[in-house]
């Protein structure tokens, strides 16, 4: 008796590649799981900083997938090479910096090289036809197969049946016809599959799986590159962007100010890599300072920490200032009121 | 069969599970693992990775703000 068809499934940890994986395994395919780990991507973890979320129940959306489905799930870092992705997308980007198109091009063609070295024979991915706006239509399917390098080894069980047989399927492989035929945003097909095979909990994320489609996210990022002169980040620089509260007084420093405890338990794992600041005279939020600023910017950047405390109708606010360099001294500053924190200061 | 550990500190959830998976690849069967760590989420999603690669949790162990979780390397 041969070996069983070996095929990798791109497990965003949704419910779109949870049921492409099963569609699959139903017919006696041997399937393991890959994950991308971006930087970018939205899970509970990120969320749990807060002190009000440390409470409920957290989970990896794709490692449950995986249990789900009883395979073996590889979770893969591609930050590095993904900052070429965000920073300069050949198909440019969606409604804000997301570059959908070319992410999905990118994470096919990595797990074609996953594929390559590890003897497997096809890619599957759980991509509908008019699903997404940028990434999932039928003019970018054919796209994503050719410029990821995949070409017909890339077989996409829940809309297979709208686009040419791939390799899979004209080998016998796969049945093609117990492949699907779904098109389009709703999430009725999906739903009714998932009931047949008794999935019930899995992941709704709003918005996506990728903070870069999120408006207030992308704005700090653009925020970040054009005070920075260049499109780079570090994976600290888009951690610290999902944290707090982001304030650009002056063009050369911004501030990440602590809105609660966890925040500032968070923030303060990065006090040595940043200039901080923070209430000595009552209590406030953790500050840090990203960019270089002078004696005058320090004494500002006090003045707003302390609207953000509790001495914010205070007199006077005592604000200790740690730099760099570890040096460090007391600040006695009057808080700014609300009116002289301009809008435009808020990212 | 050796011991080893792996600090994963002031990482978020999943970069601890990518760092104890590449550790674990360089171990043999029966090999233990201490990951050290500060991110709650490791308490699920350390479980729920070696539940899928067939590696024992051995034992989940907090201190102050540090997670340990130690780890029985299965067959690879």
């Amino acid at each position: 008796m041969s070996e069983p068809r070996k095929a990798v499934a791109l497990i965003s940890g949704g419910l779109d590649s949870l049921l492409a994986a099963r569609v699959i395994q139903d017919q006696g395919i041997h399937v393991e799981g890959i994950n991308f780990f971006t930087g970018f991507c939205v899970e509970g973890h990120t969320h749990a900083i807060r002190s009000k979320e440390r409470a409920k129940p957290k989970r990896n959306n794709a490692l449950w997938v995986a249990e789900q489905l009883g395979i073996r799930l590889h979770i893969i870092d591609i930050i590095e090479e993904y900052k070429d992705i965000v920073a300069n997308p050949r198909h440019g980007y969606g409604a804000h910096l997301n570059p959908c198109l070319d992410c999905k091009i990118f994470m096919v063609r990595k797990a074609r090289e996953w594929v390559r070295d590890h003897g497997f024979d096809f890619i599957i991915t759980g991509e509908v036809i008019g699903q997404r706006p940028k990434s999932q239509r039928k003019a970018t399917m054919p796209v994503i197969a050719r410029e990821s390098g995949a070409d017909d080894v890339l077989l996409r069980p829940l809309c297979a049946k709208n686009l040419p047989p791939s390799r899979p399927e004209r080998e016998g492989w796969v049945d093609r016809e117990k492949l699907h035929d779904f098109t389009g945003r709703s999430r009725k097909p999906q739903m009714a599959l998932a009931a047949t095979y008794g999935f019930h909990d899995y992941a709704q994320p709003a918005g996506g799986c990728c903070f870069l489609t999120d408006a207030q996210y992308s704005h700090k990022l653009a925020d970040l590159w054009r005070a920075r002169g260049s499109r780079r980040y570090e994976l600290d620089d888009i951690m610290l962007l999902k944290v707090g509260r982001h304030l650009r007084p002056r063009p050369h420093f911004k501030m990440i100010i602590g809105r609660e405890d966890g925040e500032n338990r968070f923030l303060h794992g990065y006090r040595k890599q940043f200039t901080h600041l923070f209430s000595t005279s009552h209590s406030g939020p953790l500050v840090l300072i990203d960019g270089e600023v002078n004696q005058d910017d320090l004494v500002l950047a006090a003045q707003v920490a302390a609207r953000f405390g509790q001495g914010r109708d205070a007199a006077q606010v005592e604000v200790e200032v740690h730099g760099k360099d570890g040096a460090s001294q007391t600040l006695r500053v009057v808080p700014l009121s609300s009116a002289q924190v301009p809008e435009h200061w808020y990212l | 069969m050796s011991r080893f550990e792996l600090d994963a500190r002031r990482m978020l959830c999943p970069m601890p599970v990518i760092r104890t998976q590449a550790k674990v690849e360089q171990l043999c069967s029966g090999d233990t693992l201490a990951v050290v760590c500060t991110d709650p989420g490791v308490k699920y999603d350390i479980p729920a990775w070696c539940r899928v690669h067939g590696h024992e949790v051995l034992a989940i162990k907090e201190h102050d703000e540090e997670i340990t979780i130690s780890i029985r390397v299965g067959g690879q």
